[in-house]
């Protein structure tokens, strides 16, 4: 059976207007995701890979072109995205508990069922002592796993990560970094991770998207083949990174200039 | 919180430095406490004796022993209370009304930032404008007395209370506001979860500014048009020359306006406590 794509974007063009100019930051962009695949966008640094992730998620319509998910038109945040910010953006007042159920409130999806789902994920990523006590709390690399949880609560399709590690100091990137790949693959999601770092995109993925500086198209993919344990942590290692890593490094770079 | 509790009560074993430390910070606690009631105990010893001696004339400045029996003479008649009840009254409700419309009218412009950017002229003129001067309009739309005093302090509170909280309202970070978004959330869902909640410190230090101004616009309203109040008592005391009962009036002022003020801050330490 051929594999179907779950998310695609069809030639998408994005224009921002302001008051002096108008920008064109995205042209003619299209790229497809299949479903459970891991896939990173890198790119020159403001070349539009938020944008495109916005996009995704609905929050932002594009000028032209077509975002489809499961063959259907994203216009608006949709149940089947889940959106993973820079910062875990967890709700000081509310208990972790608290903050877990927080896209099922907003979605009417509050029951006994999706709660027991969400606290089930607490305990098997080694939460649930933490359940009744304040973000603040908790250490930052909890707090963005907490978000993480938050997310998968309304049991999404496909998750968006717009650079969830950056705000992390190095040693709890790449734990973390594992612990979220781990969770994902073992959660069965699409994932579509945005970051600036090449290592981490290499790590984790397995396709990376090279997006030109603005406007941004893609323009190359690289499929992530390593012969190792498929674990971020342990792929740095592998013999065939560094050859990885220097072409995308190559490409971002010729970029610039 | 903790460190309070930790200088009376703590049972871990402290070094000799830390000992020293606590020791040291308790005396300058007391120090200044003392020096505190040193200042209050001079100001009504010299006044008093100074008066006494003539060097000051207490038909002008009054004394603290004539302060004294002015507030209990105006007990015995029973006039204390019905002039604290008017004012109090025209405090509270007018304290009240101002939070709580000034907060909805926040609401509202948050709400619509299109209304917020076309009344934004508006606001800043009403801002900028002495209340006071709106005195006599009030008098004759909404009539003299209890009435157009109230109209006065919910006035002049009112407009501080909105500029306060909206800017609490928009400083909501943006990215909590994203994070809303992305899971497909309402404007009234974003608001009664993440921006009247994050609010919350906000509007409660709005409370403590709008307190003290629903004072002024109380006593104004009171020196405007009025037939009781402490307002009203420094008025007439001031215009029958006496002064006794206007100094005994402001005292009894700074002892409302502070338990009123305090009130509030102690609501306050119980919201922070609690999140």
């Amino acid at each position: 059976m051929m594999e179907q794509s779950c998310v695609e974007l069809k030639n998408i063009y994005l224009t921002y207007h302001t008051k002096h100019d108008e920008t064109t930051a995205v042209e003619n962009l299209s790229m497809s995701v299949a479903p459970r695949e891991f896939v990173s966008i890198v790119g020159p640094s403001g070349c539009g890979k938020t944008t495109v992730l916005s996009m995704l998620a609905g929050t932002l319509k594009p000028s032209s072109g077509k975002v489809t998910l499961d063959g259907i038109e994203v216009t608006k945040p949709d149940d089947k995205t889940g959106y993973m910010l820079q910062s875990d953006q967890l709700l000081s007042w509310r208990t972790i508990e608290e903050n877990i159920y927080l896209g099922l409130e907003v979605k009417h999806m509050k029951n006994e069922q999706t709660k027991a789902y969400a606290l089930s994920l607490l305990e098997k990523y080694g939460l649930k002592e933490f359940k009744n006590h304040y973000p603040s709390e908790l250490s930052g690399g909890m707090r963005q796993k907490v978000a993480l949880i938050r997310t998968l609560a309304f049991s999404p399709e496909v998750l968006l990560l717009d650079e969830p590690f950056s705000a992390l100091d190095y040693q709890t990137r790449l734990t973390l970094a594992d612990e979220i790949h781990r969770i994902i693959r073992s959660e069965n999601k699409t994932a579509i991770l945005v970051t600036h770092d090449i290592s981490e995109a290499i790590s984790m993925s397995d396709k990376v998207f090279v997006f030109s500086k603005r406007p941004a198209r893609v323009k190359s993919v690289h499929e992530i083949k390593l012969s190792c344990e498929d674990i971020p942590l342990s792929r740095r290692n592998a013999p065939e990174f560094s050859q990885y890593f220097e072409s995308i490094w190559k490409e971002i770079e010729t970029n610039e200039n | 919180m903790k460190t309070k509790s930790c200088l009376n009560s703590c049972s871990r074993n402290f070094s000799q430095e830390h000992i020293l430390y606590i020791k040291r910070l308790k005396r300058n606690n007391f120090l200044i406490r003392l020096a505190r009631y040193m200042i209050l105990i001079s100001i009504i010893v010299l006044w008093e004796l100074f008066a006494n001696a003539g060097i000051i004339d207490p038909f002008i400045a009054s004394s603290p022993s004539r302060i004294v029996r002015t507030i209990i003479s105006l007990f015995e008649s029973g006039e204390l209370f019905k002039h604290i009840g008017y004012t109090l009254y025209e405090t509270v409700i007018s304290f009240m009304l101002g939070t709580v419309l000034g907060t909805l009218i926040s609401i509202l412009l948050w709400w619509s930032p299109s209304l917020s950017k076309i009344l934004d002229p508006y606001l800043v003129v009403l801002n900028a404008l002495p209340k006071i001067a709106l005195g006599p309009i009030l008098i004759v739309w909404v009539g003299a007395g209890v009435k157009s005093t109230i109209a006065m302090g919910v006035l002049i509170s009112l407009v501080v209370t909105i500029i306060t909280v909206l800017s609490g309202f928009n400083e909501t970070g943006y990215e909590k506001q994203m994070l809303m978004k992305t899971l497909g959330a309402t404007k009234l869902q974003t608001l009664t979860m993440v921006i009247l909640p994050s609010s919350v410190e906000t509007i409660v230090s709005a409370l403590k500014i709008s307190v003290g101004m629903s004072w002024v616009g109380v006593i104004v309203g009171e020196y405007l048009v009025s037939e009781a109040g402490l307002g009203y008592l420094i008025v007439y005391g001031g215009q029958v020359f006496k002064l006794d009962l206007v100094m005994a009036s402001i005292v009894i002022l700074c002892v409302l306006a502070a338990i009123m003020y305090y009130s509030v801050v102690l609501i306050e330490k119980i919201i922070k406590h609690r999140r």
